[in-house]
């Protein structure tokens, strides 16, 4: 058992081997992660040390004292998030050799190739095409919506691989080299004016059956991990009191006197109070994970930011009137990560759009809360003992 | 950081209050006793707050008391709106037994009066208007002469009608000051209310010329007051959760057996929706309330928590009974079906002790957001 001791030990033992002053930014991340100091609730040898998750935080701000680099987790958000929990529950010991390690210290960045144009929500209904040819798989198809792909050496990646049997059951799970020949991805423009997201497209791209993760038809299965995984990332995400968007709002606020009305103010005073409830739900949430009983609120954690940062945001172009009417830049751009928050106003609340509907609609994961968590029966389905070729599409 | 989840004796506290509370204070026989001669259960009271110890949880054991906190408390109240028991503990345990701590306990009056309050012998009321806010004017319904005697009226008091201990905030020669009151003295008349919210009553308080003991003054009055004011304003969004909670958990069982269209009606992503935002809000009311109450038992922070708990869970628990009722369909609308006592519960409490909007209004300053 590792107690807080051991891991202050380990961190004193590190930054001595490896002053941060005068190590390179790369060697430092190796040197982390070899010790195990990377995410310590990780196997030792996978960077970690099987130590409680709940003690991370004491890692971190002792190497952030020391002024010790760290990885940029907007820039590999969805590996650490989604792709390294998923390797780890269900990758060979080659996998987790091979990938975990680049993807911690940056050498790699991921991205998710799940949805499609014709499977956002559905997931299950996706029609990407892996057919067996001797060693290696065959992918045909398009996906969408992919954060990232750019700029990414590798994906995560869900495929048909029987279209005979009922949806759920005929789906395998791969990891995709971007790099591979076949691998297309186009630039998708949003409403923001910029190219955050892509298109990519898949053909015959030959991914090696050593590169597939989980058994041949285990792909919902393998997904449903990581998508509970996205969830968790989004919903136990720490943010500070008077933070986040609602922190934007009441910046523009306190400078601006000259724009404030008594409307407006009662309506800044809501969102500010539900932006602290959040807060305070997202830290019982990793009270209850640190205490081993995850609870089953990040869902609902989810939905309620995606309406707080949609009211904060069109708030903020009310109070700002005049300046609400302008934009500041609507050339296509292709930003380096995901910022919420980043640029101005407009921007905010354009993009704020989009946070109801990544990650999981807020529609799916109201049915999620309703049929998981509050037992509700699910809608009758029809799809249910249909083959995945003979549904409507 | 604060602690935000049940410790393991706030869940086994929190289970024989349950216990309690389901097997005596069952739905139906509820609506039977609002309707008679006694709707308060004091046999009731005397198992929750004696026998169990409920009402003397948030005193010292030197004064009589379990020496807990106010998440303990909480707990107690969590189940009170879970239930709506009619018992008088938001007035005497929390209300009248925080205004007097809140003074300086080593006084004779005050010891001796907290020990029964503590061990539930005693029932008291707090002589305010129940929806008084923290950061009110000090009341000047009443006025007392230098020698200690009162006179004037106090309406809308929770818990009076069956309160034998008076604390009454009063304005005197020497400015505010608080007094306890027998209500057995001469000159004290206790009119009951048709209240609102049938398991929880109110009454006027008269008092001509009735003698009284001076227990705090000036200064000290005034924060004694607002102590008891804001410390029953936190703890009420414990009880708004557990309205909420029992609205959320009734619905969702009807909507599993109730059948409509050939399908259960909870089967329906409309409704499924419905109940789905419900529990988004009842996970950051658990939270707001947990919160309050934990700075309440620490001292940190405690001005914030408490008007972002009332701000958060009085509209969140008014909401919940109103879809109950509306999800019940015509059920909800009859008198035999306890949802009408959980909103109305839920509407007073959204009044008491300060509106969200008061509550939204005196946070403003504490957060550098001025109007």
């Amino acid at each position: 058992m590792t107690t807080v001791d051991d891991l202050r030990q380990r961190v004193a033992d590190l930054l001595a081997a490896h002053p941060p002053e005068s190590t390179p930014r790369q060697d430092f991340l190796d040197a982390r992660f070899d010790a195990g100091l990377a995410w310590i609730h990780f196997p030792e040898g996978l960077g970690g040390l099987t130590a409680p998750r709940s003690l991370q935080s004491v890692v971190d701000k002792e190497l952030a004292a020391a002024g010790a680099p760290d990885n940029d987790k907007r820039r590999i958000g969805i590996g650490l998030g989604m792709a390294a929990p998923t390797i780890l529950a269900f990758g060979t010991p080659e996998q987790h050799q091979r990938f975990l390690r680049p993807l911690w210290t940056e050498r790699e960045v991921w991205c998710q190739l799940f949805s499609e144009p014709g499977a956002g929500s559905d997931l299950a209904a996706l029609g990407t095409r892996a057919v067996r040819d001797g060693d290696d798989w065959v992918v045909t198809g398009q996906k969408v919506w992919t954060s990232g792909a750019h700029k990414s050496q590798w994906a995560i990646l869900v495929t048909r691989t029987d279209p005979d049997v009922p949806k759920h059951r005929g789906m395998t799970y791969f990891l995709c080299d971007m790099t591979a020949s076949g691998v297309e991805v186009r630039p998708l423009r949003q409403i923001t004016g910029e190219a955050e997201f892509n298109e990519v497209f898949l053909s015959e791209v030959r991914i090696p059956d050593a590169h597939r993760l989980g058994a041949v038809g285990a792909g919902w299965k393998v997904a449903q991990t990581t998508l509970m995984n996205e969830r968790v990332a989004i919903g136990g995400t720490e943010f500070p009191r008077d933070g986040g968007m609602v922190g934007v709002v009441t910046e523009t606020w306190r400078e601006r006197p000259d724009l404030r009305t008594s409307e407006l103010h009662d309506r800044l005073l809501k969102l500010w109070v539900e932006g602290e409830s959040l807060r305070l739900v997202s830290s019982r949430l990793r009270q209850q994970l640190a205490a081993g009983a995850p609870g089953p609120e990040g869902s609902a954690v989810k939905v309620a930011f995606s309406e707080l940062n949609q009211a904060a945001s069109g708030l903020e172009i009310e109070l700002l009137g005049d300046e609400g009417l302008r934009y500041d830049d609507w050339t296509m751009r292709r930003p380096d990560g995901v910022d919420f928050l980043g640029r101005e106003a407009g921007y905010r609340y354009l993009r704020a759009k989009g946070n109801s509907i990544e990650g999981g609609t807020s529609e799916v994961l109201r049915n999620i809360i309703a049929e998981r968590v509050l037992g509700l029966p699910s809608e009758p389905r029809i799809d249910k003992d249909v083959a995945w070729k003979d549904l409507p599409r | 950081m604060s602690d935000l989840l049940y410790s393991e004796v706030e869940e086994d506290l929190r289970a024989s209050v349950r216990d309690l509370f389901s097997g005596r204070a069952a739905p139906a026989a509820l609506i039977a006793r609002t309707e008679s001669a006694e709707p308060y259960d004091l046999k009731l009271w005397r198992t929750l707050a004696a026998d169990l110890g409920a009402a003397g949880l948030a005193v010292p054991e030197a004064l009589g008391g379990h020496g807990a906190s106010a998440r303990e408390v909480a707990v107690v109240m969590e189940e009170l709106g879970r239930s709506v028991a009619p018992v008088p503990y938001l007035g005497s345990a929390v209300l009248a037994t925080s205004a007097l701590l809140a003074t300086d306990p080593s006084q004779a009056e005050v010891t001796e009066r907290l020990g029964k309050l503590a061990a539930g012998t005693l029932i008291g009321a707090l002589a305010v208007p129940l929806s008084t806010a923290p950061g009110s004017e000090f009341p000047s319904t009443v006025t007392a002469t230098a020698d200690g005697t009162l006179n004037g009226q106090v309406r809308s008091v929770a818990d009076a009608s069956v309160a034998e201990l008076l604390v009454v905030p009063a304005v005197g020669p020497d400015g505010p000051g608080l007094y306890t009151v027998d209500v057995a003295s001469a000159g004290v008349t206790i009119t009951e209310a048709i209240s609102l919210d049938l398991t929880r009553r109110i009454a006027d308080v008269g008092l001509e010329n009735v003698t009284a003991k001076r227990v705090a003054v000036s200064s000290a009055a005034v924060s004694a007051l607002d102590t008891a004011l804001v410390t029953a304003a936190g703890l009420l969004a414990s009880e708004q959760l557990g309205i909420a909670e029992w609205a959320l958990a009734e619905t969702v069982r009807y909507l599993k057996e109730r059948y409509q269209f050939g399908r259960p009606v909870g089967s329906f992503q409309s409704l499924k929706h419905r109940l789905a935002n419900l529990y988004t809000d009842l996970v950051n009311a658990r939270a707001t309330a947990r919160y309050a109450a934990d700075c309440l038992a620490s001292g940190d922070d405690i001005a914030i928590a408490v008007a972002v708990a009332q701000a958060r869970n009085s509209p969140i628990a008014v909401h919940a009974t109103e879809e109950a009722i509306q999800l019940h369909g015509g059920i909800g609308m009859t008198w035999e079906h306890p949802a009408h006592l959980y909103l109305k519960r839920a509407k007073s409490d959204e009044i008491a002790l300060g509106t969200p909007g008061r509550h939204r209004a005196a946070l403003a300053p504490l957060i550098d957001l001025p109007a």
